[in-house]
């Protein structure tokens, strides 16, 4: 069959809603679209742990402690599942971290911020995982089969993020003035970034469109910070907190809230690698790498070993295969 | 298409002239496929892959990412190039003439009503 039929039988496909699996015929921007894409989710859930991480020994009770330690291991968790999508592609493990390494992939930028005070612990979880779901529960409807069941997974396991991290807001925001403070003060840093998560404007965008055709996307960029915007807005009354931003109002006409406009050069600057923490956060991820190398290659050397003796063993006994169920 | 890039795809090991084929040329731990048990009674079910030295690493991790949650009762683990996979271009030919024997299907016959525990 020529590309052509094959694309327009694609294409047909996504229309109706079937999924598409790893061994079924795809256009190559398709496969491009999607590793590049499921890669860089991938990296995000890895890098987003070093910010968590900071705070893992110093989280202000047991409680909390668990509670952050069992978050950073679901990221870990989050990233794995994504990595094992995008290698359903034909990208390998290894080729992944490398484009990491060498600032070839990107990540989130909004790992780039820095953690100050315990109070960040709660603005990421509210503000960060929330904004996360916004994106990722749409991305578990997506054409691509792995990616979309890898979402489901990790939709399940993002709600309890969101709900510690504004559980830890709730609580400083009963406490005295100090944590009041500190919890205003974290709102205030975490809220832009944030809102930048949802990437550029939809006019700025030039990669929407097709994605949409081919369903990787549901919504548009700006629709959905529109959506997070109008429930943060909301939410934030619980708190008795406010949202750094003095054009926040609620629209009658549209029945959406307006806000104001959002600061692309941070936004670029940091995605070029000028952000508080790009050099920090790649420097210990390649070294995390190369720490690890011994272990991977002591692994590796024992499995090897101890195959070789298996196989002379096999050898001599013949083993009687009984089927499994 | 395929060739752009080092990695076979699951079900492409072994179907390719000559075999099997040589393993990318980095050291890395081999791919497995993850199979659970969700509750006593229940098939094992595809849940996803990892990475591990050898079976008893692909066990411990597949524990530590796949049943945080109690999503399981038992793990299976095997090695994804020992995962030989149907062409989805055959799909059609292969199950297709299922469609054309509809007297296999017990709506197919036609009995009285009143004809009871049938
Ligand atoms: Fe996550
Ligand atoms: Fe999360």
């Amino acid at each position: 069959m020529d590309t052509i039929t094959l694309a327009i039988q694609f294409q047909k496909k996504i229309d109706q809603d079937i999924k598409i699996e790893p061994r079924d015929w795809m256009p190559d921007e398709y496969r491009k679209t999607l590793i590049r894409q499921i890669s860089q989710h991938a990296h995000s859930e890895v890098v987003g742990m070093l910010p968590e991480g900071n705070w893992i020994t110093r989280a202000p009770s047991l409680r909390r402690k668990a509670i952050l330690l069992a978050k950073v291991q679901d990221e870990a968790g989050h990233g794995l599942y994504l990595y094992s999508a995008a290698e359903t592609l034909g990208i390998t493990r290894d080729e992944m971290y490398q484009q990491l390494h060498t600032n070839k992939a990107k990540y989130s930028s909004i790992f780039n911020y820095p953690t100050i005070s315990w109070a960040d612990m709660g603005a990421i979880g509210w503000l960060v995982d929330g904004a996360a779901i916004m994106n990722q529960v749409p991305l578990s409807r997506c054409s691509y089969g792995p990616y979309a069941r890898a979402m489901v997974r990790i939709c399940k396991e993002e709600s309890f993020h969101q709900r510690q991290g504004f559980e830890i807001l709730l609580t400083l925001s009963k406490g005295n003035k100090a944590q009041q403070k500190m919890c205003q003060d974290a709102i205030n840093r975490w809220w832009w970034p944030a809102l930048m998560m949802f990437g550029p404007s939809d006019n700025d965008s030039p990669h929407t469109a097709q994605s949409m055709q081919w369903k990787i996307k549901r919504f548009t960029n700006d629709e959905l910070r529109q959506k997070f915007v109008d429930v943060c807005a909301e939410q934030v009354k619980f708190l008795g907190m406010t949202l750094p931003d003095k054009d926040l109002k609620w629209n009658e006409a549209k029945q959406h809230y307006d806000f104001g406009p959002i600061n692309w050069d941070e936004f670029w600057n940091v995605v070029k690698g000028n952000g508080p923490c790009n050099k920090e956060r790649l420097s210990t991820r390649i070294q995390a790498w190369e720490n690890g190398a011994w272990v991977r290659e002591a692994a590796l050397a024992y499995e090897e070993k101890k195959a070789a003796r298996q196989y002379s063993y096999d050898t001599e006994n013949k083993t009687n295969q009984v089927p499994v169920s | 298409m395929i060739t752009l890039f080092r990695k076979f795809l699951y079900g492409d090991y072994g179907e390719i002239e000559g075999g099997t084929l040589a393993t990318s040329s980095s050291r890395e731990w081999p791919l497995w496929e993850v199979f659970i048990r969700s509750k006593q009674g229940l098939d094992h079910k595809h849940v996803g892959s990892l990475h591990a030295a050898d079976a008893a690493m692909a066990i411990e991790n597949a524990r530590d990412v796949y049943t945080r949650r109690m999503e399981g009762v038992s793990i299976w683990v095997v090695e994804s190039k020992n995962i030989h996979a149907s062409n989805p271009d055959d799909a059609n030919a292969l199950y297709d003439p299922a469609n054309d024997k509809i007297y296999r299907h017990p709506t197919f016959y036609q009995l009285p009503d009143e004809l009871k525990y049938m």
